[in-house]
């Protein structure tokens, strides 16, 4: 999942995105799942697990006060509201540690480690002595309320195509439970994920543009499978992307698996604000002000008694209400689109679902129309007095969920007069992102006194200085000039899924690098595409093959061939696959008598074209022996051959 | 925060800061070869720690230790503020038609509040803290508070468990109930001495503490307080009992038996169980629901009589009985004049006979001797083998299906009251406050192990 695909770009909004004008400046976050024995802090295995969970447990997180009093709202909010978390367990595979019963054991060595080892491949600087923070995270994906967490180096850079993008810290944390569902008031959470151990790289905010945050993340993945200790498929990796532009706020998207995704989610970001600042301009202009933004919400159920729309009604059915609330100045602005297929309303709407436990809302910018008749639009305006430049949102539900919905919107558009709110946003499928809570205040860390702190020694970190392996540019410089690979071949090396096996292959045949390279990926891309799965070969006989090569008993136009019968036959080895495809090499003299044979009888031809005979006698020559004899002896051979006959 | 020590740093790194005449909480860059650090200093973990390492918290939250070998420029930059933080006020409430509860602390922080400058937690004591940590607590109680004294429950006398049964004895005539806060590892002393201590009680006394401590979001402590909070003020019980998780889930607090319950988990919520008796009844859903007949307790009465009898003599001796052991033990402790002994046999309530001489010695200088088990559940039988024959023969006392740490208090309670080796015997066979049962059933051992 780390190679290089062009970014999906939706060419049109691309072309309008002024970067250098909008002033983005963007930082990543990438975490990625360590490829340790043990999680981060016991003994449990590092698997995750579909079948059915064994046990569960409920329990509830309190918001813990700081001493200025201070509680995170957002976390206020959800345990006020009575939300509880049900925890998914295996009693074979999780302990009393994940399930914030028993005390952490001592941070992981192996996975602090790796941490290190990757610090230095960045250039960034160990700390003398590691210790162990809880950060507060209280949306129940860690059983304790709070994440452990721990720098191991600060500082470094990495070269992204020439580009020098500097590198803030590096650390280790656990990763978090799995969310399974939510259902009402309760989120259903699985533990085999928590605990697991992750590597943090946090790069500084100085790209400006989406590819370059694409090409860092891309980069800092390499380095991290150059060591060999990462986990590798979905669900391993993540992203936080911070964005801001100029007059604007830091955002920080959250979450984001897919790397090809990257560039989309920075470039949506990026429009999101820049169309913001805009609404933020017309608002102006319109001489709306904050304190017109009022926080009423109106019982408005009586106008919608005979409604047709589906929710409504379902509403009413419910012994439930219509509520609205009106936005002045805002007509034709709630409709304002801000990311693809996202207006200003959907902003609104993930404000209204959040606070609100409410399904979603209605505003008169998209209205008449879901059931709702141009009459009850109009009724509506008249009845709120609200003028034509105003905009109304509406929401069918409770009282109390919609009166909380509601203040949340006109919070929220309030916030639409400043520009840009500083928020958590979680990513779609198609790049744009969503509303997922406010941006917590510092984060909030204090020291895990269960866990003593670790010494980095000097000692130490000389043992993993000395096996530390090479980083993608050394391979490609390696591989061009030691192993001729051309400048094309040896960058798609780099990148390939198949480069250990590439590199396994050339330690023992150097002079087959060429051919391993492409055998790796231009055949096995061709093979492929014929729904051949080459995938499937071991890749023992895959070496074997090129030991094979060497020794000379078949000739490497075979090779796909045999890969083919390989891939048809996984458990059986290449050795069978010469036998039984019939592709013993022919001995040198053997061929010699081939070649003759065959110029001889077209010896008429060979009178009359000379050497320009050769091309046709070739084809005709490797008919005969193709698999069986290398191409280029071949060639020399006929080439004397055709000499002789022309001399004789 | 800051004090006039460096808390905490000792050696090499206590004089780098005092050289720069730096102090915790105070705001410094320090300079490495590779970077500048720039933060406050924040205390020295005091054990486990070496002298080598200043820790600084930086901007980011992060704390990041500094072998003093490696910096090469240290420079104070802002002195930390002097003092604890000014709490938020709180407004106190007093609720008319609430019932009052008091709320004693012994050093447990059952709440607390974590100064994230510098990481210490600072335990909530007041009524006022409470309220502020635990706002829920106000709709249930007004909340009458005192500190008796801030020590860990591993360090608790006997002398601390009168002074508790002292000041609840005085609570108890103004409030409702009596909610003490304890540390848990020795929870289970405490309640059977204030078992013993507060008879006829006219209204509950309840212990509670927590297993995960009050600054985490996950903390039991909230969920245990409010329910001994709530079985204060509102059970129909006037008994001495221990209210903690009764499950790893945060929905139900067990009330136990004040002298039938036992920390049988080091870290789990659910740590206490209730040994050879009935759970009394749990608190759920913000409701105290009993799960004994209603003749099984006693029923809360504020015009009863308290008898308090807060007296404990130390000089006990709770032993474990173990293959090899000698009479030596034993005999070193008559030679130092204690005045009782319990044992904790194997089994039924048996001892090696390598300790006969020792056990004999004892009766012949007036020393009672207590029989108990280490296998925690079962009563103690002296009659079906010889050695328990024999034992009793020698005058041990066999304790019945009491446990070995309520047989080491009560064997305190009563010396406090009589020395008489036969009146000594008689009140320890006696049961006074249902720490011995007159049938073992069967549901008493299977419900705690089976979970
Ligand atoms: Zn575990």
């Amino acid at each position: 999942m780390l190679e290089a695909q062009p970014i999906r770009r939706d060419d049109q909004a691309m072309t309008q995105i002024d970067y250098e004008k909008a002033g983005a400046l963007i930082g990543i976050e990438v975490h990625q799942q360590l490829n340790t024995k043990t999680k981060l802090f016991c003994n449990c295995p590092t698997e995750i697990r579909e079948d059915d969970p064994h046990f569960t447990f409920l329990r509830r997180l309190r918001p813990t006060q700081s001493e200025l009093g201070e509680v995170d709202p957002a976390a206020l909010f959800e345990f006020q509201k009575g939300r509880v978390h049900i925890y998914q367990n295996y009693d074979d595979s999780i302990c009393l540690v994940e399930q914030d019963e028993e005390p952490p054991h001592l941070l992981d060595e192996e996975a602090v480690n790796h941490a290190l080892e990757i610090s230095l491949l960045m250039k960034s600087q160990p700390v003398d002595e590691i210790q162990v923070m809880r950060k507060l995270v209280i949306d129940g994906s860690n059983t304790t309320g709070f994440q452990r967490s721990v720098v191991v180096a600060f500082g470094g850079e990495i070269d992204v195509n020439g580009f020098k993008v500097p590198i803030q810290t590096i650390g280790v944390e656990e990763d978090a439970a799995r969310k399974i569902q939510e259902k009402g008031t309760k989120t259903y959470w699985r533990l085999d994920r928590l605990g697991i151990p992750l590597i943090e790289v946090a790069t500084a905010p100085v790209m400006k543009t989406p590819e370059q945050v694409q090409a860092t993340a891309l980069r800092i993945g390499q380095i991290f499978r150059v060591t060999g200790k990462v986990k590798r498929g979905l669900g391993t990796i993540r992203q936080d992307i911070n964005v801001s532009v100029k007059g604007g706020a830091i955002i920080e998207i959250k979450g984001v698996q897919q790397l090809n995704l990257i560039g989309q989610v920075v470039q949506y970001e990026v429009q999101r604000q820049v169309e913001l600042l805009k609404l933020r301009d017309e608002l102006k202009n319109r001489g709306v002000r904050s304190g017109q933004i009022k926080q009423v919400v109106h019982d408005v159920s009586k106008l919608f008694q005979k409604s047709t729309s589906k929710v409504i009604k379902a509403s009413l059915k419910r012994k439930e209400g219509v509520y609205a609330l009106v936005l002045p100045g805002f007509a034709g602005l709630v409709g304002k689109e801000v990311q693809p297929g996202r207006r200003v309303g959907s902003e609104f709407a993930d404000y209204a679902k959040f606070w609100g436990d409410v399904q979603g809302l209605f505003h008169t910018d998209e209205l008449p129309n879901y059931g709702i008749i141009a009459d009850e639009v109009n009724k509506l305006r008249r009845h709120l007095k609200a003028q034509d430049a105003d905009a109304i949102i509406i929401v069918a539900a409770s009282k109390s969920a919609s009166t909380d919905a509601l203040k949340a919107v006109a919070l929220r558009a309030q916030q639409a007069l400043k520009g840009i709110p500083a928020e958590t946003r979680g990513p779609l499928a198609d790049g744009t992102t969503r509303y997922s809570r406010p941006r917590p205040g510092a984060a909030r860390m204090y020291p895990e006194t269960d866990v003593a702190p670790i010494t980095v020694t000097k000692k130490r970190l000389k043992r993993i200085r000395q096996g530390l392996p090479e980083l993608p540019e050394e391979k490609l410089q390696k591989f061009h000039e030691e192993y001729h690979l051309s400048d094309e071949l040896a960058n798609i090396m780099i990148r390939s899924l198949r480069i250990d096996l590439f590199e396994d292959i050339i330690k023992k045949h150097p002079k087959l690098a060429v051919t391993a390279a492409s055998t790796l990926e231009t055949s096995w891309r061709n093979l492929e595409r014929e729904e051949i799965k080459v995938d499937d070969i071991p890749e023992e006989q895959v070496l074997l093959l090129f030991d094979r090569l060497a020794e000379e008993k078949f000739a490497k136009e075979a090779i796909e061939d045999l890969l083919t019968w390989l891939a048809q036959h996984p458990t059986q080895t290449v050795d069978k696959a010469i036998q039984d495809l019939g592709l013993g090499v022919i001995s040198k003299d053997e061929l010699k008598s081939i070649i003759e044979q065959i110029v001889e009888a077209n010896a008429v031809m060979v009178a009359e074209r000379g050497d320009r005979a050769i091309g046709p006698l070739m084809g005709l020559v490797m008919k005969e022996v193709r698999g069986r004899a290398d191409g280029k002896l071949v060639s020399e051979l006929l080439r004397s051959a055709v000499k002789a006959q022309q001399q004789s | 925060m800051p004090t006039d020590e460096p808390a905490g740093y000792l050696g090499e790194a206590q004089k780098t800061l005092d050289k720069a005449k730096v102090k915790v909480g105070d705001r410094i860059s320090i300079q490495t070869a590779d970077n500048t650090f720039e933060g406050i200093v924040i205390p020295r973990a005091e054990i486990g720690a070496d002298d080598k390492h200043i820790v600084l918290k930086l901007d980011s939250g992060y704390n990041v230790g500094i072998h003093v070998d490696n910096i090469q420029k240290l420079k104070k930059l802002k002195a930390g503020k002097k003092g604890q933080p000014e709490l938020p006020a709180v407004a106190r409430k007093i609720k008319k038609g609430v019932p009052w509860v008091s709320i004693l602390s012994t050093g447990g922080t059952i709440a607390s509040r974590v100064d994230y400058h510098t990481g210490a937690v600072n335990p909530a004591l007041t009524a006022d803290d409470l309220y502020t940590v635990v706002p829920e607590l106000g709709d249930i109680a007004n909340i009458r508070a005192e500190v008796l004294f801030s020590v860990f429950s591993e360090n608790l006398q006997p002398s601390h468990w009168t002074t508790i049964a002292k000041q609840t004895a005085k609570h108890l005539e103004e409030s409702e109930g009596v909610v003490i806060a304890h540390g848990t590892d020795t929870m289970g002393y405490t309640a059977a001495a204030l078992s013993f201590a507060l008879q006829n009680l006219p209204r509950p006394v309840i212990l509670t503490g927590s297993q995960r401590s009050s600054d985490r979001p996950s903390t039991d402590a909230a969920l245990n307080l409010t329910g001994a909070v709530i079985a204060a003020s509102q059970a129909p019980f006037a008994e001495v009992v221990i209210a903690m998780h009764r499950l790893p889930d945060d929905t139900s607090i067990s009330l136990h038996p004040g002298t039938q319950v036992r920390k049988c988990h080091t870290s789990r919520r659910d740590a206490f169980l209730t040994i050879n008796a009935d759970i009394l009844g749990e608190v759920k859903d913000d409701k105290v629901h009993m799960l004994v007949d209603s003749a099984a307790y006693h029923h809360r009465d504020p015009k009863r009589e308290l008898s308090l009898q807060p007296k404990f003599d130390s000089k006990v001796a709770l032993i474990k009985t173990t293959p090899g052991m000698t009479g030596e033990l034993i005999d070193s402790i008559i030679d130092r004049e204690y005045h009782g002994i319990v044992l904790e046999g194997t089994g039924l309530g048996h001892a090696p006979e390598t300790l006969m001489n020792a056990i004999e010695r004892a009766q012949e200088e007036q020393i009672p001797v207590v029989m108990t088990s280490q296998c925690i559940w079962g009563r103690v039988q002296m009659r079906v083998y010889r050695t328990g024959v024999e034992l009793v023969q020698q005058g041990v006392i066999p304790a019945e299906d009491m446990l070995a740490e309520t047989a080491y208090v009560k064997l305190m309670w009563v010396l406090a009251q009589t020395r008489n080796l036969s009146e000594v015997r008689l009140r320890m066979l006696e049961n006074l406050v249902g720490e011995i049962t007159d049938c073992s059933k069967r549901s008493q051992y299977e419900e705690m192990t089976r979970q």
